[in-house]
């Protein structure tokens, strides 16, 4: 019922499912997600049952004994500030976010040439927004949401 | 036929033209080489460019130059960073970044750029030659065909998996088919798993998954391991080397030939498009080599990395022949190029080549020209953009996290699509 609901929210006004065509009427179409459901479930087991055997290539794959807690620390951190740079987008504005995310993502990871790792910083984000905004057309909004009202 | 194509020399020779090609492929080219930012965005962009020029052949020559010229340059992002701005170059980065990670960027580019060089041209003398007649035959294709080419595409996927992979392999493609789920159906537009969310009504994006799998991991693990970039232990001059030797042009000249035809011809059927081409190309590549060189694919293969790029760009090529031919355009980008066309009054179908010769041809001769252009173009940049690699991390990881996060598709207002 929910998709038939999200629908009628699209449209925009407030149509009742009766005015859409009858076959339209149907629920949501789960038939080929079932069948691939059933598929993966099918293999699933195969491979829990182990009956290819395996020969897996360690060569290529990362060594997780030389791997330290502290970088492991670094890793969650990371993605951590990307979580919040995507949510924070829209209200601290284009500059001033990404400013933030790439400063602070660059501290973490050790650098500690202030100076110059901000200034570096500061002119990249400033021309990869002119560069988008204004030679390409795509809107970004470069201000804090609070700071629109004002402009 | 040789009238038409002699009106269309004298088009495309033009200084306007000339200019307009050069211009097309230079922003195609940079542009394309930004990670996010592929072919559809960019000729989206310049559509109201192309429109205010007012003369079709013109407009669609600058049109057709960013496009292969973001084909072309889409390789550089795969290969040096492991984000792939563009779904056709995925299949690039499986054999590209490998070769970079060893220290050899400067000579992947180099062969990336030669083999696009040829998939564009062997791509547009076969769009002279056999426009007409391909045109025919990629009407027969229906839907029992294109579902046939879609198994032999997932099919595909056993050439990826190695030995004794095959089961994981299988998984891994029904799940990325339960996530190919997601969204409107084609049929009814009834909206499927998207728990009410509105972003999810589109589904989720290709673009979003490879960057999800090939980008965010490759650069984490090199936070976790930093020994992994072991391009700082080769010597600078290396990294900027972009020498190939007799013995790997040869290695890799069969591989070129044979992808180019296979790459245009699954760009001629309306709806394969560049992506196929690549990955398909991938696949049989790595099919047909002898059991020395199966070991190195995935590891580095110059094959590996000369098959997809030969395709994907002849198959950008190919994609022309319905374009123009029969007015059906066969992907997302030639879709948006027919519109541009349609705005400029010239309406592609059996007709153009009748009765608008000048641009037909003309678009097709600029091909030629762009393709050397680009390489030439390329060539001599190549050490400068290696040196991308030569980045102290502290800036390169955060650098390339933010470009993954900005990777979209021209219906987003430029929000990261990774999390909305």
């Amino acid at each position: 019922m929910l998709g038939a609901d999200t629908t009628i929210a699209f449209s925009g006004k407030s149509l009742r499912i009766t005015q859409f065509a009858p076959i339209v009427q149907l629920l949501p179409i789960f038939t080929f997600p079932k069948i691939l459901a059933a598929f993966g479930f099918f293999i699933s087991i195969l491979i829990l049952l182990n009956i290819e055997k395996n020969e897996v290539n360690t060569s290529e794959n990362l060594d997780y004994k030389k791997v330290t807690n502290h970088s492991y620390f670094k890793v969650i951190l990371l993605i951590l500030g990307m979580v919040l740079y995507a949510l924070n987008l829209r209200y601290l504005g284009f500059i001033l976010s990404s400013f933030l995310f790439l400063s602070l993502s660059s501290f973490l990871l050790g650098e500690r040439n202030f100076v110059k790792c901000l200034i570096i910083i500061l002119i990249s984000t400033i021309s990869i927004w002119y560069l988008v905004n204004e030679v390409l057309g795509i809107y970004m909004n470069p201000y804090p949401l609070f700071l629109k009202v004002f402009i | 036929m040789l009238d038409g194509f002699l009106i269309g020399l004298e088009t495309a020779f033009s200084i306007k033209n000339l200019f307009m090609v050069i211009g097309g492929c230079i922003i195609g080219t940079f542009i394309g080489m930004l990670p996010g930012l592929g072919p559809m965005s960019i000729i989206a962009i310049m559509i109201p460019i192309a429109i205010s020029i007012g003369d079709p052949s013109t407009a669609l020559i600058l049109l057709a130059g960013v496009y292969y010229g973001a084909v072309f340059g889409g390789s550089t992002s795969s290969i040096l960073i492991n984000a792939p701005g563009v779904a056709s170059t995925v299949a690039t980065s499986f054999d590209g970044y490998p070769l970079a990670r060893k220290g050899k960027a400067g000579k992947a580019l180099t062969i990336a750029a030669i083999s696009s060089f040829f998939g564009g041209t062997v791509g547009a003398i076969l769009l002279v030659f056999f426009a007409p007649t391909l045109a025919s035959f990629a009407l027969l294709f229906h839907s029992a065909e294109y579902f046939a080419l879609m198994i032999v595409g997932l099919s595909a996927i056993a050439a990826f998996a190695g030995k004794g992979q095959v089961t994981k392999a299988l998984l891994m493609t029904v799940t990325g088919l339960i996530l190919a789920t997601i969204g409107e159906g084609a049929q009814f537009n009834m909206p499927r798993f998207t728990m009410g969310i509105m972003d999810l009504q589109s589904g989720i994006g290709f673009i979003t998954i490879a960057m999800a799998m090939f980008a965010i991991p490759e650069t984490l693990f090199l936070v976790l391991d930093p020994s992994r970039s072991e391009t700082k232990k080769n010597k600078d001059s290396e990294i900027k080397d972009l020498r190939i030797t007799k013995k790997e042009f040869k290695e890799i000249f069969p591989v070129i030939s044979r992808q180019s035809i296979q790459g245009f011809l699954i760009g001629v059927m309306p709806g394969a498009g560049a992506t196929i081409a690549s990955f398909l190309g991938y696949a049989v590549e790595r099919n047909i080599a002898s059991n020395e060189d199966k070991k190195m694919f995935g590891k580095g293969s110059i094959k590996g990395l000369a098959a997809p790029e030969s395709a994907n760009n002849a198959a950008c090529t190919g994609s022309f022949v319905p374009l123009l031919t029969l007015g059906i355009p066969g992907s997302g980008t030639t879709a948006i190029l027919l519109g541009a066309l349609i705005a400029l009054n010239v309406s592609p179908g059996p007709r153009l080549m009748i009765d608008q010769p000048d641009v037909f041809w003309s678009v097709i001769i600029s091909m030629y020209i762009g393709n050397l252009i680009l390489l030439a173009l390329n060539l001599p940049l190549i050490p400068y953009i290696a040196k991308i690699l030569t980045i102290p991390r502290t800036y390169l990881i955060p650098f390339i996290l933010f470009f993954t996060l900005k990777s979209r598709s021209p219906t987003d207002d430029f929000i990261p699509v990774l999390i909305r």
